[in-house]
């Protein structure tokens, strides 16, 4: 970082970066990014502890623990929790803190819609939770299957879930929107799309996927809704509705949501795998355009998750083609993963270790997901263990090993500190061992026809042992995320000072300070190729052999006011309107006499939505809107503002 | 390093600002296209239950097809109006940019009040939200859409108050291209159901 100016004055959130309102109004994407990762990990010890009391109801035949009614209530949290408010906020973290980061971006193209991202999302969580103290939380399961959850109009606890899930879809969309045109237009100069780090095709086949999946189950969440509340008649089979409707509307965005949960994990593997194995990644294309094929062809598989409900030959002869020939992107991927290794100078740090096991865990769930393609399998694997212990496979076994492959991956990067490698590949050990004791014997159980959802089992059908196993390997991962929440608190005094590259990575991030300064980089990096950061510490001599750089070199674009950099100002209105779209929610579960909250709610959320665009994004006293392409437009702008007082 | 290329050739020319419009309309966009798969499920779900009349009212019965016709020309017209403010904003004259804003503003909300009325007159015919499937998908996906009118009218007074404030600005806020795009889409979505849901069940 030679040739960075030293000293730069950055406007912006001048006063406190400390204290609890410079959280609510930060708009800066690493500190939100940080929520996003601290929210989602706070929910994922909870919807851990849901697991571990369905565990311990299951551990012996006819368990004493639980009622019928509070397994229900867990169950469904514990899949909605690990689905809407861990995967998704923990990939969100990490897209939100990395990607400006990974495009020598100095933020993301709407930095408040950001902020607004994360409050909608802390909402819907809150929205969600605080179920459990207002009757109970949704008992239907994480895919709330109409129309057994239009049925019960007593409880309010659904319709907690439609709009708890409502709450989220908008968080997603507003940050999938947000992410596309961050990296479409956002990017360094010299940054080409096929320049781009996997992680960040990733995200944007991600962003699409959720743009174009989310809203079928929003319409299907608004009619359960509207079933429930106001008397439609969507799902009411007795009228001549259709019970298959919602099947379709979830499932169409279901298995998207799948790809959603996976994909991110398969980005920051191909991030990790390259770096820890000394080589470029192994067939970068063949990389990149397996998940733009995995986007696509994830719209047209929905229906395998129907395969029992009766569609006809078929409908179920084309979904089962078109589930197998989806595995054929997923494969690709899995061979380049393991060419980039081959031949590797390959350390075995903690986040390798986890992103091999993620290859070697996803691609057990994998094979299993292929089972399910073969529709006469599938009949008898439908609804039975089995499936539990597929899914579990590719969303802990793939997902989540793969986002803690992140978390010790870019930890430093975002502390300045090293987590402790020696407790890091003690937790990875008793994770993977924990795992695999957890969900392997499911597969068995399955097979042997236990089915899910029952909140107890009877002796003699031999489902013991492996239930008392499954228990005690649930119970496993428990410590293995013990010694992680350690290794965190540890690491904040002990950890070791990680400088700005302590991987010898590849990437633009590793090129700045750890952590990175609120503007990111002090210049911006011009790209001249793939792993840029790469190339501008290495070179090849006249044999082809790579030799270090005495200092890193590279091109760095001089700021035209380097003493000026504008960054975004703090903004309290993207948490405002988040809370009033809160109180709306609020106000209509529990109608009528709630309309007048939803109406309070709705003025607040307007309140917060006028501010916003009435609010300069950069509180300065320079001129806004700084056009530099059309002078004439800024003298306009000005002439129109005299004249109009 | 074989691809290592400097097209871009080194240094003071290139900006590293991008077009923050070029930044907001690819947002914008993208949003528009999620939109078309909500608006797209309603109307799925509609005309599944399109026959599922339950012995009230049908389509048939109840759609009054000049009435609508001439709230679906109004809409339109607020799209011609849309571009005219538009277009005012580029030649960058505020007050017929505030005329054309009103005017669109104005003929959206005639479209609500015919909606309205059209609601009213059909639940006196017998046709309520609970009434059968087909009334309450009808409802829905016609009430989907006049919320969008509804939001999409506040945007444009929102815009009409900046620009008389001044406070209308180029790069960054609300502005009239991104409201623009979005009031055009409405439209455009309109133009579908009045296709599908009214003139293709007559
Ligand atoms: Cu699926």
């Amino acid at each position: 970082m030679a040739t960075v100016a030293e000293v730069t004055e950055v406007h912006a959130p001048a006063p406190g970066h400390k204290g609890l309102w410079s959280w609510i109004t930060t708009v800066d994407h690493k500190r939100i990014g940080i929520l996003y990762l601290w929210s989602a990990l706070l929910f994922f010890i909870v919807g851990g502890i849901e697991a571990l009391l369905i565990r311990l109801q299951l551990f012996t035949p006819n368990g004493e623990i639980l009622s019928a009614d509070a397994y229900n209530q867990l169950f469904t949290m514990h899949g909605t929790t690990m689905v809407f408010l861990v995967v998704m906020p923990l990939a969100s973290g990490f897209v939100n803190y990395l990607l400006p980061l990974l495009l020598g971006a100095r933020d993301v193209a709407f930095p408040r819609l950001n902020a607004f991202s994360y409050w909608v999302f802390f909402v819907g969580g809150v929205l969600l939770y605080s179920s459990f103290i207002l009757g109970g939380s949704p008992d239907g399961g994480w895919f709330g299957y109409a129309p057994l959850s239009t049925q019960v109009p007593e409880y309010v606890r659904m319709d907690f879930w439609a709009v708890g899930l409502l709450t989220l879809g908008v968080a997603s969309i507003a940050s999938s929107a947000n992410f596309i045109a961050t990296i479409l237009t956002m990017r360094a100069p010299g940054m080409t799309l096929m320049r781009m780090p996997v992680f960040v095709w990733m995200t944007l086949v991600i962003s699409f996927l959720l743009l174009f999946s989310l809203p079928t189950i929003t319409v299907g969440l608004f009619q359960v809704f509207f079933d429930r509340n106001f008397g439609t008649l969507f799902y009411e089979t007795a009228a001549g509705a259709d019970p298959l409707l919602w099947q379709h509307l979830f499932w169409l965005f279901g298995h998207p949501e799948v790809y959603v949960l996976i994909l991110p994990a398969m980005g920051i593997v191909s991030e990790i795998l390259p770096v820890f194995s000394r080589k470029p990644l192994f067939g970068y294309s063949f990389v990149v355009f397996s998940g733009i094929a995995i986007g696509f062809m994830g719209f047209g598989v929905w229906s395998h998750h129907m395969f029992t409900s009766g569609m006809g030959p078929v409908a179920e002869a084309g979904f089962a083609i078109s589930t197998m020939m989806i595995a054929v992107p997923t494969g690709i991927k899995i061979f380049n993963w393991i060419g980039t290794t081959w031949g590797g100078r390959i350390r075995l740090t903690t986040p390798m270790l986890y992103a091999l096991a993620f290859i070697a865990m996803f691609v057990i769930g994998g094979l299993s997901g292929v089972t399910h393609s073969i529709v006469p399998a599938d009949t008898q694997q439908h609804d039975s263990y089995y499936v539990v212990a597929h899914f579990h496979y590719v969303l802990f076994g793939g997902a989540i090993l793969g986002l803690f492959a992140g978390i010790y991956y870019w930890y430093p990067k975002m502390s300045g500190r090293m987590l402790s490698e020696r407790l890091g590949k003690w937790q990875f050990w008793i994770t993977l061992i924990g795992f695999n004791l957890t969900f392997l014997p499911m597969h068995m159980l399955g097979l042997n026809g236990m089915p899910r959802r029952t909140y107890r089992y009877d002796e003699n059908l031999g489902f013991d042992l492996w239930n008392a196993v499954a228990t005690i390997g649930g119970f496993v991962i428990a410590l293995g995320v013990l010694l992680f929440v350690i290794n965190v608190i540890w690491s904040r005094r002990h950890g070791e000072i990680a400088g700005d590259d302590p991987w010898d990575a590849r990437t633009l991030e590793w090129a700045t300070s750890s952590p990175p300064p609120e503007h990111n980089f002090d210049q911006v990096p011009l790209v001249h190729s793939r792993d840029d950061f790469w190339h501008r510490k290495y070179t090849l001599d006249a044999e082809g052999f790579l030799q270090q750089r005495d200092e890193p070199v590279g091109d760095w674009i001089p700021e035209a006011d380097p003493e000026h950099i504008h960054m975004p100002s703090p903004s309290y209105y993207p948490a405002l309107t988040a809370l009033g779209m809160g109180i709306v929610g609020y106000g209509v579960l529990y109608q009528p006499a709630g309309f007048i909250v939803a109406a309070i709610g709705a003025l607040v959320l307007m309140w917060g939505a006028f501010g916003w665009s009435m609010e300069p994004v950069t509180r300065t006293p320079e001129p806004m809107a700084h056009d530099d392409r059309h002078p004439e437009l800024e003298a306009a702008a000005a002439t129109e503002e005299v004249e109009s007082e | 390093m074989t691809d290592l290329v400097t097209a871009e050739g080194h240094g003071e020319h290139i900006s590293t600002h991008p077009d923050m419009n070029v930044v907001r309309k690819t947002a914008m966009w993208v949003f528009l296209g999620s939109e078309c798969i909500f608006f797209g499920s309603l109307i799925a779900t509609f005309l599944l239950y399109r026959t599922e009349t339950r012995g009230g009212p049908t389509a048939k019965e109840l759609f009054d097809i000049p009435f609508t016709s001439a709230s679906s020309f109004i809409l339109l017209m607020s799209s011609l109006t849309m571009v005219l403010a538009h277009n005012a904003r580029e030649r960058r004259d505020p007050r017929q940019l505030r005329i054309w804003l009103l005017a669109t503003a104005l003929l959206g909300s005639t479209f609500l009040a015919g909606q309205a009325f059209e609601f009213t007159e059909f639940a006196h015919e017998g046709l309520k939200l609970t009434t059968s499937p087909f009334a309450s998908s009808f409802y829905v996906a016609t009430g989907f859409h006049g919320a969008h009118v509804a939001v999409g009218v506040l945007m444009l007074l929102a815009l009409l108050f900046m620009s008389m404030s001044g406070r209308l600005r180029t790069g960054e806020g609300m502005n009239v291209e991104l409201v623009g795009l979005y009031w055009h889409f409405v439209d455009v979505v309109w133009i579908v159901i009045f296709t599908v849901v009214y003139l293709l069940q007559v």
